[in-house]
């Protein structure tokens, strides 16, 4: 999963990663750097820099080296050195973005200060808040007072033949402080979409983050794209692709956290984006995914959590639920969507069936009916398409949406499966150093206590980490799904309604035609 | 006013019906002799019709009286009438088609095996629906069958016949069998010949300049009335079809709704309500576009199917009388068989003006019937529709004032 912007991803899955969340109130010093880098996300000042990164790699040694460099953002404009600044400014950022969060704000300065000045040891901070209720979690997201819209517009073809990709605008118009200007738009193509999907994924899938999957691809589409045959079907495909792009977009940025990553800053502003090579399917990062994948499935199935309370289960089995009944539900609007057209398609031939028959009938008035009639069946055709085309896009995409959203919230809930595993097993090594250490005790060998002794600080200082780990992905996973389930209920409220209404305006426009035809039938003589 | 026929129909299948029941054409009843199918019992592979007279005319033992036919029957009956030279000259009311439940009886038999693999509201519901749609070809049958009759008690000749009378009357079983596979083949040579011949009447051109019209029309109207039921048929299946996917948008939406009682869930449990009524709306617009459309037009093909064959039977008499014109100037000129050649010319003669006669008659009758036909269905078609239409959008309304209400 390397990126080709200079960042090395964290070594999986082992090593601490950053803190992406906003919100999380539980903090580790060892975090901070990554913590702060997060919650500010202030235009002029900047995370992590590359030179502290290491600094801490000297103390927290066992967490790896995970280095985040940062370099791309200088090119907007962004200082890069400013640690002192930093905390002064991510309390100021706060309040700009979340008004509610007075109290968090006390908390994250001093702690952060202090983190910076001293090398504390993790295990001796204590995280000096409690975590909050489920309602003042629920308000404290609903804080957002700011303005961002996306759209994805003027799909272009560039190139020719099997290189050609089509170019995507993607436009912002926003009154966060964060970007440099209020209006702004990008060119893009589909990579960097996954591109940006990659990226997001490698920092935030792993503490818990539920992470809006991008379109698929679609290698039938495109190739019928890039040859260049421009029929409907081609025009169809890409104003398919270009609306799940856009509500890709839309989706990425309603997450607060997802917002405040420089990667998603960058992927909206930045003029020229470097070429995304990781997202092709047969790629060596690709086939390391899949087998990843392959083995968290079998990972998947054979850990259970002691849980104090079965939230979890019940909740991953609701959501496994709801991903079979909303994949049925699917298949049954495809198949409406699908009728819909044949009926489209038959009506049109009908109507022209009875244009003839019109005009071979003899009496004048009823040839001058049936040609009526062939006319309100041509209305009714394109009534059919249009009705055809409202029950894919509001429907038929949104089902399909969610159905892989519910995909990557199954993901967000293996994630805390493998932080829980990760705790058992340091939990196990230390059980047995310890038991190592008093077997030496018992045969007496006093050059290795010293190490074995050593062991045990090492690992029992993992254990501590590794739990706190646990209930910072458990918090957030709560957290992330309570905002889902938010979301999720206002996104089908919002299209079932839409959805209806476009229904009521078919409704009404066949009111019209038949209103029309029935005198012309009752003219018959 | 609204939910008038949203719940027709009963579970049962068989049929009960009182009184006449709308039919295709437009005839007068006539006092004299009236028919009606009153009863009809489907059993396993036979419909049983009871048909049922009523009428003031000497040649009946009562004046009102019922018997039991089936379908073969009926074909018996048609058949006489067009075996009957005496009806040459008419246009025989087409026969009606045989009772298929072939179709339905496929799907109740694929949704039996299916049974394991659906929720039982599921099953209930899809069941009730092919109930629906058999009740529905049950009745359409009856229908026909009625038209056949009324059209024949409405013909000032037809109605006359004796094999009627005996079909009417009789009521003990008529032992009219299907014909077996000998028949079959004869029959089938029969048809052969009879195109044949048709092409090379049809080629003979006609000296009355209304046959001559009347022949090129009804060549062009019966191919075009055929191209028009095949496409309404097909339009009408998908529309069925997108139907029975509401079905189960409805029913699944219902499913979700039940998983929990969150807002969301009580917001598809009524958006499910919704589809459930639209459901049954669309499937009622895609029923009265088959009774009023697709049924007109197949109706009219066998009527125009018939009337051809009057102008072939006509035609033939034609030609018959040509060629015993020629047959008798041949007899005069050689003086030999003189008399036979005048008597047989006499014969066609008569034969030929005889049907030329009620033919023109019979053929405006069918102009005329035709037009009330289509005036008829098309009105009530677009009656019906706009009933519909009105439905749905009352039904989507007062859903969508609910439902942003809540929000």
């Amino acid at each position: 999963m390397s990126g080709s912007c200079g960042r090395n991803p964290p070594p999986f899955p082992d090593n601490e990663d950053q803190e992406a969340e906003l919100d999380t109130r539980v903090l580790d010093s060892d975090e901070d750097d990554d913590e702060g880098e997060d919650i500010f996300t202030g235009a002029r000042s900047k995370p992590i820099t590359p030179t502290s990164a290491p600094d801490e790699g000297d103390i927290f040694s066992e967490e790896g080296s995970y280095i985040r460099s940062n370099v791309h953002h200088a090119t907007n404009g962004l200082h890069s050195d400013e640690e002192l600044d930093l905390f002064t400014e991510a309390t100021v950022e706060l309040t700009l973005t979340n008004t509610t969060s007075q109290g968090r704000r006390e908390i994250i300065g001093p702690t952060a200060s202090a983190c910076n000045t001293t090398h504390v040891p993790n295990s001796i901070l204590k995280p000096s808040v409690v975590t909050k209720t489920m309602e003042e979690l629920e308000e404290e997201e609903s804080g957002d007072q700011f303005e961002l819209n996306i759209a994805v517009t003027n799909p272009e073809k560039i190139g020719d033949g099997m290189n050609a990709y089509m170019s995507y605008k993607v436009s912002t118009q926003t009154t966060l402080p964060m970007f440099l200007n209020k209006t702004f738009s990008v060119r893009r193509r589909f990579s960097d979409f996954l591109g940006l999907y990659e990226k997001i994924s490698a920092k935030h899938s792993l503490l818990g983050c539920i992470i809006p999957p991008p379109p698929q691809k679609s290698v039938v589409g495109m190739t019928k794209v890039k040859v260049g045959k421009e029929d409907s079907s081609s025009a169809e495909f890409v104003e398919k692709r270009r609306a799940a792009l856009e509500r890709y977009l839309q989706r990425v940025v309603a997450h607060p956290s997802l917002l405040q990553d420089p990667d998603v800053r960058e992927f909206l502003e930045r003029d020229e984006l470097p070429r995304a090579v990781n997202t092709q399917t047969l790629s060596g990062p690709g086939l390391l995914k899949m087998i990843n994948r392959a083995s968290d499935a079998v990972n998947k199935m054979t850990i259970k959590i002691n849980e104090s309370d079965n939230w979890f289960e019940s909740k991953l089995q609701e959501v496994e639920n709801e991903e079979q009944l909303l994949r049925r539900l699917h298949a049954a609007v495809d198949s409406l969507v699908n009728h819909r057209k044949e009926l489209c398609s038959n009506t049109a031939v009908f109507s022209k069936s009875v244009a003839m028959l019109g005009s071979v009938e003899e009496n004048s008035a009823l040839s001058r009916a049936l040609s009526q009639l062939a006319e309100v069946e041509d209305k009714m055709e394109q009534l059919h398409q249009q009705q055809a085309f409202s029950d894919f896009f509001i429907l038929a995409e949104l089902l399909a949406d969610y159905v892989r959203l519910l995909g990557a919230v199954r993901c967000c809930f293996e994630q805390r499966m493998k932080v829980w595993q990760r705790l058992q097993e340091a939990q196990s090594t230390l059980q047995k150093k310890r038991e190592a250490e008093a077997k030496l005790l018992w045969a007496n060998k006093p050059e290795k206590l010293q190490q074995a002794k050593d062991d045990i600080n090492e690992w029992e200082s993992k254990v501590s980490q590794y739990e706190r780990d646990f209930e910072r992905v458990t918090c957030t996973v709560r957290k992330e799904v309570l905002r889902f389930e938010k979301e999720k209920a206002r996104d089908f409220k919002q299209h079932i309604v839409k959805y209806l209404e476009s229904l009521l305006h078919t409704q009404h426009r066949l009111v019209k035609c038949w209103e029309a035809f029935l005198p012309e039938a009752k003219a018959i003589a | 006013m609204m939910q008038e026929g949203l719940d027709d129909g009963p579970d049962f299948l068989s049929e009960e019906d009182r009184g006449p029941r709308a039919v295709n054409v437009d005839l007068q009843t006539d006092a004299t002799l009236q028919v009606d199918i009153s009863d009809a019992l489907s059993e396993r592979d036979k419909v049983k019709f009871t048909v049922h007279t009523k009428s003031t005319l000497p040649n009946f033992k009562q004046n009102e009286f019922s018997v039991v036919r089936q379908h073969e029957e009926f074909i018996w009956l048609h058949d006489s009438f067009v075996e009957n030279e005496e009806y040459a000259g008419y246009i025989i009311p087409p026969a009606p088609p045989r009772p298929d439940f072939d179709a339905s009886r496929e799907k109740l038999q694929k949704l039996g095996e299916g049974e394991g693999s659906m929720t039982k509201e599921e099953f209930t519901k899809m069941k009730q629906e092919l109930e629906a749609e058999y009740l529905a070809i049950f009745k359409k049958t009856v229908a026909m069958h009625e038209v056949f009759l009324c059209r024949v008690a409405a013909h000032p000749v037809l109605r006359k016949d004796l094999n009627f009378h005996v079909f009417l009357e009789y009521n003990q079983d008529l032992s009219v069998r299907g014909k077996n596979k000998k028949e079959k083949l004869e029959d089938f040579f029969k048809n052969v010949v009879k195109s044949a011949d048709g092409v090379l009447v049809a080629g003979v051109k006609d000296v009355d300049d209304f046959f001559e019209h009347e022949k090129t029309f009804l060549l062009e109207y019966h191919n075009r009335v055929k191209d028009a039921s095949a496409k309404s048929d097909r339009m009408i299946r998908s529309h069925k079809s997108a139907s029975d996917d509401i079905n189960r948008i409805a029913s699944t939406l219902y499913t979700l709704g039940t998983q929990d009682s969150t807002d969301l869930c009580k917001f598809f449990l009524k958006v499910s309500e919704l589809f459930e009524k639209t459901r049954k709306i669309e499937a009622r617009v895609a029923a009265d576009e088959d009774l009023k459309l697709a049924d007109l037009l197949k109706y009219y093909l066998r009527e125009s199917q018939a009337a051809k064959d009057l102008l072939y039977r006509r035609g033939r008499a034609l030609v018959d009388y040509e060629n015993a014109n020629k047959a008798l100037d041949k007899a005069r000129a050689k003086n030999k068989d003189v008399l036979q050649a005048e008597t047989t010319q006499q014969v066609c003669c008569q034969k030929f003006e005889k049907i030329s006669e009620s033919a023109k008659q019979e053929l405006i009758d069918f102009k005329t019937r035709r037009v009330a036909a289509f005036r008829k269905n098309l009105v009530e078609l677009a009656e019906l529709e706009l009933k519909h239409a009105k439905g749905n959008l009352q039904l989507l309304q007062s859903c969508l004032g609910v439902l942003k209400g809540d929000t």
